[in-house]
């Protein structure tokens, strides 16, 4: 993974001094709330309803074991003993005095980490596929080019203080496990017919109020052209988004107003005065970023472990956690093993710090010492043996984790709500909580398949809702809390904003319903082989609103 | 210099040597005068037939359309940061910079904090009209703490040293 320079380190450090001025200056009174707030926002640090919250970058989701137990430590020391992973693969705590900021960057800037980007009106922390670096599918590793990316956009002069937040995702696979189309720039990597690399180039999609899929502005951009290209449609952004409401501010706003044909026009223009020079990344600084994501010593194993096989065979939990939680690596003999922090119950995407520590002594044994963030709040570890497995496995159900429902219906993702969050209209881990509890039954789970649920508290969006087979969209209805239900979401290669289905129900009656759709599907499915975002865009909505409905 | 001189430029504070004609006010026979871009568009003859230098200033969300063609005639380019987070005057500047080879005085005025100044200096800025105390004082005193190494490369480029290893590194130390 990436392992900074003397010149990265000093970056960092210059940072968290700038920082520790800045707050110094707010605590002093030189600084309006006013003036401070998009210079904490940059940084990372929200007030939220209780207290404030910091939020600190996983670039692309990749952390060492070390990472990992210093975020450990600082969940325990400076928050309440836990830490809660997002849906931008970042993670965040929620119960931070302002006071001891400087002090939690200096401990991360230690295990360079930082929280720079992670929220204002700027370039957020780039997001890539979680699995990247190791599996099957992927014609390169999508970190490469989203650490080029990261350092590109940190501390951009011209882009850090944009009409609005700005995120950018790279994935590398046919199968687009990072949500690119959702984002406002995507970059889907593929090798065209002379073997050369290059992006599918997607602008202006995006979830919030107003979802939209991304417009394609380019089917094939080559490497080298990556930073010219992306900063001609950031200055097109910067001069030409909406600053007058914001929630019209976001790019696709201005994709969708000027039109696909003139944004793309007015993209290439810009982007024919910038090719070809300093921005343009030769071969010799790709491979140099490439050499710090090299595969790590892998052992040479067969590809079938009889010793897991056999294990399988003698334990349906762990056959269970072998077909839903471990996917195909690209070596033989491994595998990549999700960790679901989904246990029946608990609030999407808590880890507690022990939970942390035990995690990042599996990783440092067990995977090469790697461990992912993926954005349905989750954590992978990416180089396991197959014959290690079961030891794993064991030792996960030992702390808590060894849940076997990756992309099952109790996968949920929740944003933190109104528990936390001062935008929240309602609240959203209850909810996630009492689904799990509907649904916790593993043959009953086993039989509905793939169902991605999504919880946003607020039109926001941060639950992903619009992208869920079936989203869960918190509203406030006279003081009340309501839930609108949506279907027929889907963030993959095949991305489709999902539809509302009807009126809302109350909290009281939301768990029903959605238990009410998933009946219906298992109803009406053509055979177990067919998913339930397949039975939906076959059979449209007509089926599951007369379900709900025609009581 | 008064300790209320404006304009901090090449590390001192100076007085403003130029005058902002409103745009409803007469232009004066002589002297360095700026104006708003309406009014230069329109005046753009009876300004060059002047004793004086010429200077514009721009309103957030102003282009530089019709200002290019003159900017060897044009010495100061004031950008206005209506407030500290509208930050399209940075496109402009580089544009101005990088772009239209604009050589002459390029101005930050308005919601201008200590906390931009790396920016603004990155994105072709060389003066800044300040009105903040804090920043007033951290400026004279040279106590600005900011970050000096920076990832890509800007429009700063006479004043950074390319950094090693990577081709976009600069340093502005």
């Amino acid at each position: 993974m990436y392992r900074y320079d003397e010149f990265d380190h000093a970056f960092v450090r210059e940072r968290v001094a700038e920082f520790r001025d800045q707050v110094a200056r707010r605590l002093s009174g030189e600084l309006t709330e006013e003036q401070f707030k998009p210079l904490r926002l940059m940084n990372g640090v929200y007030l939220q309803l209780h207290a404030y919250m910091l939020r600190i970058a996983i670039p692309y989701g990749t952390l060492s074991s070390r990472q990992l137990r210093r975020l450990a430590h600082i969940g325990r020391v400076y928050d309440k003993g836990s830490g809660h992973f997002t849906t931008r693969q970042n993670l965040q705590f929620n119960w931070i005095k302002l006071a001891d900021v400087p002090q939690i960057l200096e401990e991360l800037a230690g295990v360079e980490m930082h929280a720079i980007q992670t929220s204002g009106n700027c370039i957020r922390n780039v997001t890539a596929d979680h699995f990247a670096g190791a599996a099957a599918d992927e014609v390169a590793d999508p970190r490469i080019y989203a650490e080029i990316l990261r350092q590109w956009s940190s501390l951009h002069p011209e882009f850090s203080f944009l009409p609005r937040k700005f995120k950018l995702a790279v994935t590398a696979a046919p199968h687009d496990r990072a949500a690119v189309q959702v984002h406002d720039i995507g970059l889907h990597m593929k090798v065209n017919e002379k073997g050369e690399r290059g992006f599918a180039v997607w602008v202006g999609g995006g979830q919030g109020r107003t979802p939209m899929v991304a417009k394609k502005v380019r089917d094939f951009l080559p490497e080298a052209d990556l930073l010219s290209y992306c900063e001609a449609i950031l200055r097109l952004y910067n001069l030409e988004g909406r600053r007058d409401n914001k929630y019209k501010a976001r790019i696709k706003i201005l994709v969708h107003e000027m039109g696909e044909e003139e944004v793309t026009r007015a993209i290439e223009a810009e982007f024919a005065q910038l090719q070809g020079k300093a921005l343009t990344v030769p071969a010799p600084e790709i491979d140099r970023i490439a050499h710090y994501f090299a595969l790590p010593a892998l052992e040479a194993l067969p590809a079938r472990s009889e010793y897991y096989e056999s294990a399988r065979s003698l334990d349906p939990l762990l056959a269970l956690f072998a077909r839903r939680n471990v996917h195909a690596h690209k070596v033989p003999g491994y595998g990549i093993v999700t960790i679901s922090l989904k246990p029946i119950g608990q609030p999407p995407g808590d880890a507690t710090s022990e939970q942390m520590e035990a995690i990042a002594d599996l990783a440092e044994r067990f995977s090469s010492d790697e461990i992912r963030v993926s954005h349905e709040q989750n954590l992978v570890l990416p180089h396991v043996k197959l014959d290690d497995i079961p030891v794993v496995f064991a030792q996960l159900q030992k702390i808590g984790l060894g849940m076997p429902n990756a992309g099952f219906v109790t996968d949920i993702i929740a944003c933190p709500g109104l528990d936390f969050c001062s935008l929240a209209n309602a609240r959203s881990i209850p909810i996630a909580q009492r689904l799990s509890k509907r649904f916790q039954d593993l043959d009953r789970q086993t039989q509905i398949g793939d169902l991605k649920i999504k919880i946003s508290g607020c039109i926001n969006a941060c639950g992903h809702h619009h992208v869920g087979h079936i989203g869960v969209l918190g509203v406030d209805r006279k003081g009340e809390e309501f839930y609108q239900l949506t279907l027929g979401g889907s963030g993959d290669e095949t991305c489709s904003i999902g539809e509302i289905v009807g009126p809302g129900f109350s909290s009281d009656q939301v768990v029903d319903a959605v238990e009410t759709l998933v009946d219906t599907y298992l109803k009406l499915r053509t055979s177990p082989e067919e998913p339930f975002l397949s039975a939906y865009r076959r059979l449209g909505q007509a089926p599951f609103k007369e379900a709900l409905y025609a009581r | 210099m008064p300790d209320d001189a404006p304009i901090f430029r090449d590390g001192t504070f100076h007085a403003d040597a130029w005058t902002l004609i409103e745009d409803d006010a007469p232009l004066p026979p002589s002297g360095d005068i700026a104006v708003g871009k309406t009014r230069f568009l329109a005046e753009i003859q009876a300004l060059r037939a002047r004793n004086g230098s010429i200077g514009v200033v721009l309103n957030p969300g102003e282009d530089l359309d019709g200002i290019v063609e003159h900017l060897d005639r044009i010495t100061l380019v004031a950008l206005r940061f209506t407030k500290f987070s509208d930050g399209r005057p940075y496109s402009v500047a580089r544009l101005l910079r990088d772009r239209h080879g604009y050589r002459g005085e390029l101005r930050a005025t308005g919601d201008v904090l200590r906390d931009q100044l790396v920016f603004l200096m990155r994105a072709g800025f060389d003066s800044l009209h300040v009105s903040h105390a804090g920043t007033r004082e951290a400026l004279r005193k040279g106590s600005v703490i900011a970050v000096r190494y920076h990832y890509q490369p800007a429009s700063a480029e006479a004043r950074e040293t390319a950094g090693p290893v990577s081709p976009w590194r600069r340093r502005s130390f």
